[in-house]
């Protein structure tokens, strides 16, 4: 397994990262924006676990959990926003609140 | 394991071209599931099996059931398939290919191999347990801040919803007959969804149903 590079493995990293960006910038759905957050988090914690295993270290790793805990945490508020969302505008269209008062 | 980490890269990045352009809102979910178990593959490939474990757990587990049951939870089958016209992927696809262009042209600059080593959930939890305990308790102020916050937030639209049912029951109630049409009622009944949050005092009922309702 030694034969895997970091670049490579940060590479797809940043590949991840990308689409999860592209997705938020054109998607439009909230809950599909939600989801290309978790995608770009996840990327992000590749590049944790890449770095941590480059030195062989257990740091990259933890780091990761606490991703994990603040994508849970993330997740947990922003599906709870969306259900809001949803009874408030009667739609998932992040272009619909478009106003301070909802 | 060289090979097993491509496969599982290609598998990774194809299901989540999938994911962000997939119109279906459970069919996206789901490829992100297979995203997900992908890039576990990888973690394991990379020296890592406790935290592929915890991708399988939590991420592929915990948190995308939490996705499932908030899109079950909303019914959007009703607005779900909106189409993404193809022009709003122009800016976007331009703009990440710039900045991944940049990250790749960065991040291929050196190529130092893996160590190789597999650092397993021992070395984890005594890291974890270790010098990163703040960090730990730190989380579990963050998990228990989201938990309450969501609860909040959830429960007002819980209280809301009610509130909107009730009002929907007394103005349901009042719509008048043939009889009361000869004289126009003060204050017509206001449809269900016209005004949102409804107002607080409901419509009085001419038979008083709204006190039976309520």
């Amino acid at each position: 397994m030694a034969s895997v590079s970091l670049d490579h493995a940060l590479i797809l990293a940043a590949i991840l990262f990308a689409i999860g960006f592209a997705g938020l910038l054109a998607r439009r759905n909230l809950i599909v924006v939600l989801a290309c957050i978790e995608i770009m988090l996840n990327a992000a914690g590749l590049a944790f676990v890449a770095a941590g295993a480059r030195w062989g270290r257990a740091d990259g790793q933890v780091m990761f959990l606490f991703v994990l805990a603040m994508a849970a945490a993330e997740v947990a508020v922003g599906l709870a926003i969306a259900i809001r969302f949803r009874q408030s505008l009667h739609s998932l269209d992040v272009d619909d609140a478009d106003e301070m008062k909802g | 394991m060289t090979a097993l980490f491509w496969i599982a890269a290609v598998v990774a990045v194809l299901s989540t071209l999938v994911v962000v352009t997939r119109t279906n809102l459970v069919h996206a979910l789901l490829w992100l599931v297979v995203s997900l178990f992908a890039v576990a593959v990888v973690f394991y490939t990379l020296g890592a099996p406790f935290v592929a474990a915890l991708e399988v757990i939590v991420y592929a587990g915990a948190i995308m059931m939490l996705f499932l049951f908030a899109v079950m939870l909303l019914n959007v089958r009703a607005d779900s398939p909106v189409k993404v016209p193809g022009w709003a992927w122009v800016g976007p696809g331009i703009l990440v290919a710039l900045l991944l262009a940049e990250l790749v042209y960065g991040l291929t600059r050196t190529s130092p191999s893996l160590a190789g080593a597999e650092v397993g959930p021992g070395a984890v939890s005594a890291a974890l347990y270790g010098p990163y305990v703040l960090g730990v308790e730190l989380a579990s102020m963050l998990l228990l801040a989201a938990l309450i916050g969501a609860r909040h937030v959830a429960a007002r639209a819980r209280d809301e919803l009610e509130a909107h049912e009730a009002f929907a029951r007394g103005a349901a109630a009042f719509t008048p007959d043939d009889a009361t049409l000869e004289h126009e009622p003060a204050e017509p009944a206001p449809a269900p969804d016209e005004e949102w949050p409804p107002a607080q005092t409901p419509p009085a009922s001419p038979d008083g149903a709204w006190e039976g309702d309520a």
